[in-house]
Parts: structure tokens; sequence; C-alpha cells
């Protein structure tokens, strides 16, 4: 279990020492401290609403902290942007544009320098590469609404990991997608080619987790468990998870966690 | 005799300055109306049309021309919404709705109270036969700077419209982005109130758009049909209106909803052929 007392240290590639993000008056996640060492898979699980894309946004640098802090290898999440590849709940996408396997994988290479670019024969090679990391080479001119839920994931993936960051967020990578699938992506996420990087995933399946991941972080608004899946998902832990608890944050504010 | 029935009309320099008009004008609106429908911003685009009447009552009393106003009507509008929308927790339909009816209602009370002298109808319905040199000069020179900025902007535009939490995360300036594409709607709405009015503007901007989408399976292969729609539809109706002595806004309408309806049926007969 992560502590205060040794959060800072240098082995640390992000660190969330008291975070807490609030919408208005309500607090979306309540001093949460956990810290994450390099190249580790980690699961977010709790219930709906319980903070998990609050977390993420937090930490890709799309939403202030109330309080607390959170330091992706030692820098604020919104200068360590370039650090980070963020494949967002599958809802958030427009899905009315009907766009190429390619077209997506490529939007992994557009920035804000991006201007006049339709040199796709130099892109073309990294598109590829990363369309095969993750299976799915064949479908490169595929419109991407014609793909089954676990490909389009793929798709997610490859857009990720054409960035090159050395974090990935998968918020709710597993919705609406098989059995079969989902092993397919967790079989790409601990393949060897990922080793190197550092794999958030949100999910609500909470079997088996150790089998997946290193480490779980149990989340329902606070921090209700981090750690090895086998040690910290205790009947106990799940209860508070996903068992009501609203008394518990009556007194609670930003900066100021109940008495 | 086809030939001249595609010919005659232009022996008049007014024919001609409407058809340079026309395509221009079918061009812009078609391009946006790729990204509108898709975007589910029609009601939006409505608005704006709809929004820069109090603007142009203003103007005109100034004693400036409705193409004069445009562009500068256009981006007040474009900002004033984009804000509006972003910072109510109304929902946008309704505060697109709220803002739509109480700028037109201001509009028409404005037009009223400063005495101003417009032809409504021809602001609602479009005027393109009015068209002179110096609207053709603004129509060109917004006709450039929308093609322009979306050639230049089209992969940052489609990154953000396709995710666009992705790319803001990716570090692109997301609330740039989006009023870039306000005020290229907004632009893209404005240049064409002569040609088919406030109230038909909708039309040329999301029926060639739509029909494109029906027949085609990439955005890049629906964005080509949809200019070509949006061209023929505009030339075909400046056309028929001239030969059936019919108001030509709506004849423009019309013709791209019939060429709607073929994509549609066209659509339907290659599923069933499948």
């Amino acid at each position: 279990m992560t502590t205060k007392e040794n959060i800072y240290e240098s082995e640390w590639l992000i660190v969330s020492d008291g975070c807490c993000v609030q919408y208005g008056e309500a607090l979306a996640i309540d001093d949460v401290t956990f810290s994450i060492t390099k190249g580790k898979k980690i699961a977010v699980v709790g219930p709906n609403g319980g903070g998990k894309s609050t977390l993420f946004k937090a930490l890709a640098g799309l939403i202030p902290l109330s309080s607390g802090s959170l330091k992706i290898d030692g820098l604020d999440p919104l200068k360590a942007k370039g650090m980070i590849s963020y494949i967002p709940q599958k809802d958030s996408l427009n899905w009315n544009f009907q766009l190429s396997v390619k077209q997506v994988v490529e939007m992994g290479l557009t920035d804000k320098s991006t201007l006049l670019s339709f040199n796709q024969k130099k892109n073309a090679e990294m598109i590829n590469e990363s369309l095969d990391q993750v299976g799915i080479l064949d479908k490169s001119e595929e419109n991407i609404n014609n793909l089954s839920g676990g490909q389009q994931q793929r798709v997610l993936l490859a857009k990720a990991l054409i960035q090159d960051s050395i974090i990935l967020l998968l918020d709710e990578a597993f919705s609406a997608i098989d059995v079969g699938a989902q092993e397919d992506i967790m079989k790409i996420i601990n393949g060897s080619d990922l080793k190197e990087k550092t794999i958030l995933v949100a999910t609500h399946d909470i079997n088996n987790l150790e089998d997946k991941f290193d480490e779980v972080l149990c989340l329902n608004r606070h921090c209700c468990a981090f750690g090895d899946p086998l040690e910290v998902l205790t009947e106990e832990v799940i209860e508070e998870m996903y068992g009501s608890h609203e008394n518990m944050f009556l007194d609670h504010k930003p900066g100021s966690h109940g008495s | 005799m086809l030939s001249e029935l595609l010919i005659d009309p232009f022996q008049y320099d007014f024919m001609i300055r409407a058809l340079i008009a026309a395509v221009f004008c079918g061009a812009t609106l078609s391009t946006l109306g790729t990204f509108t429908i898709n975007r589910n911003m029609g009601f939006m685009a409505d608005a704006m049309a709809h929004a820069t009447l109090p603007i142009i009552a203003v103007g005109v009393f100034f004693g400036f021309s409705i193409s004069e106003l445009g562009a500068p009507a256009a981006i007040v509008v474009a900002i004033f919404l984009g804000f509006i929308v972003k910072n109510t927790k109304i929902g946008e339909d309704t505060s697109i709705g709220i803002i739509f009816s109480t700028f037109f209602a201001l509009g028409f009370i404005l037009i009223k109270l400063l005495n101003v002298t417009i032809n409504l109808e021809d602001l609602l319905f479009g005027q393109i036969l009015a068209v002179n040199r110096s609207d053709i000069y603004i129509i060109t020179a917004l006709f450039l700077i929308v093609i322009g900025t979306i050639v230049i902007f089209f992969k940052q535009l489609l990154f953000y419209s396709f995710d666009p939490i992705g790319a803001e995360v990716k570090g692109l300036n997301t609330n740039f982005l989006n009023y870039l594409f306000l005020i290229t709607l907004s632009l893209a709405v404005v240049s064409a109130l002569q040609t088919v009015g406030i109230i038909l503007v909708l039309s040329m901007l999301i029926i060639p758009a739509a029909s494109a989408k029906l027949i085609t399976n990439t955005f890049i292969d629906s964005i080509k049909v949809s200019i070509a729609f949006g061209i023929i539809s505009s030339v075909a109706g400046l056309i028929i209106s001239y030969h059936l002595d019919l108001p030509t806004g709506p004849s423009m309408s019309l013709v791209a909803s019939t060429v709607f309806l073929l994509s549609y049926i066209s659509s339907k007969s290659k599923i069933k052929n499948r």
C-alpha cells in the first residue's frame, strides 16, 4: 500500500498525493493517494460515478485539481501532455464520421503543427507498424463503423500506440465487447512490445484481475485500496467500493477529508 | 436543344454573375455541410443565418450593403453562439433556440423601428439575380477563406470532430478549433444569404452533404460528392428558375431535395442488391 512517506521516491512515474477533483459543489474524487512505477499495468475499478474517468482526465491534464497534487514523471499533468495517450470511452467519439481505420490511427500523429498535411506516404509506414502491433493490419482501408467492437477498440489502441507515449490510459476499454475480444486486447497490453509502457485500464470486470494486471486501484470517489489484486481485493474493499456509503462523504470538502 | 437550354440564360450579365455566385456558394456550403451533418450542427447553422438579421438591420441603417455586413455579422454571431452554448447549462439545442428566436424577432423589430428599407422576401428566400459586381468579389473572397481554412486545418478539425477529448490530450487547441469551425460555418452561411436567403440556406448546407453521405463510403468521398451535388443543385436551380420564371432560391432548394431523393433511392437499391 502506498503511504504519503514513500510516494516521492524517484522510481515513481505517477504520483497522486491527496488528489481531489470537484465539479461545482460535488466532489468527484476525494483524497486519492497512490503511486505507480514505470512499466506497470494497472486496473482501475469502481462503480459508475466512482471517479475512474475523472482520475484519467486529471492525469491527462483535462481537468484541474481542487486540492492535492498529481505528478507525471515529476511534472504537472498540463506539462506532461506528450507523455500520455488517452483512449476515451467509445461513446465520447463521433461515430457519424465515415472514417477509414488508417485515418483514425493517423490522428495519433496529428498535433497542433499539422497544417496542410496531405503527405500520406510519410505516415503510412508508422500507421502500418502500429496496426500490425494490434493485429489488424489487413483492416487498414476498412470503414471503422463496419468493424466489430473489439476491432474498433484495437484501432483506438493503435491510434494511442502511434503516439509513442510512455503512459496509456484506456477508459472503459472493455465495455460492450465480448470476452474473447477482451482477452485479445489484454494479450496486446501484456505483450513484449508494450513492456515499457505504463498502462492504466478502467474496467468494471473485477474477475481474475491478478492474471491480467500488476496492480489494482479501487475507486469509489476515494481510494478504497491500491496494490496487488490478490492482496487488496478483499470482501471489505469490494463492499466499500460497490456498497452504499453516502454518509462517509457528508463532511468531506476539498482539502478537508472529514473528521 | 439541350445546349440552348443551358447556354441561353447566360447571354445576360446578371445571369453570369448569378452563375458565379451559385457555383461559389454551392461549393462553400456543401463543403461545410459535410462537417455540419456529422456533428449534428444543422440547427446551429440555421440559428446563425437567422441571428444575423438584427446586425443586417443596423448595418443597412448606417448605409452598408448586406454583402458588406455578412462577414462581420458572421463572426459576431459565431462567437456569441459558441460562447453561450458552451457556458450555459440549459442544453445546446435550448440555448440555440433561445438565441435564434430572440435575434430573429429583434431583427424584425429593428427593421420597423429604424425604418430600414430591406426587401424581406429577398432576405428570407434570396435574390441571386440582384447580385452585383462587388457582391461577387465578397462571395469569392468568402469562398477562398472558407475553403482555405478547411484545407489548412482539415486534419485537426477532423480529429477534433471525431475525438474531442483525444484531440485535447494530444495538445490540439480545441477551443481555437471550435471557434474556427463556428466562424467558418457562419461565414459560409452568410455568404449565401443573397443567393438562397436566411430560410433556405440550411437546405443548401445540409441536403447535398446528406445526399453524398447516402451514396459514399468514406468521409473524403462524401466531401467530393457533396461539392458536386451542391454546385449541380445551385446551377440547375438557377437555369430552371430562368426558363420557368420561378423564384431562384426555392428552385435551388428543390433541385437539392430531388438529388437527395435520388440518392436515397440509389442507396436503398444498393442495399437490396447486396
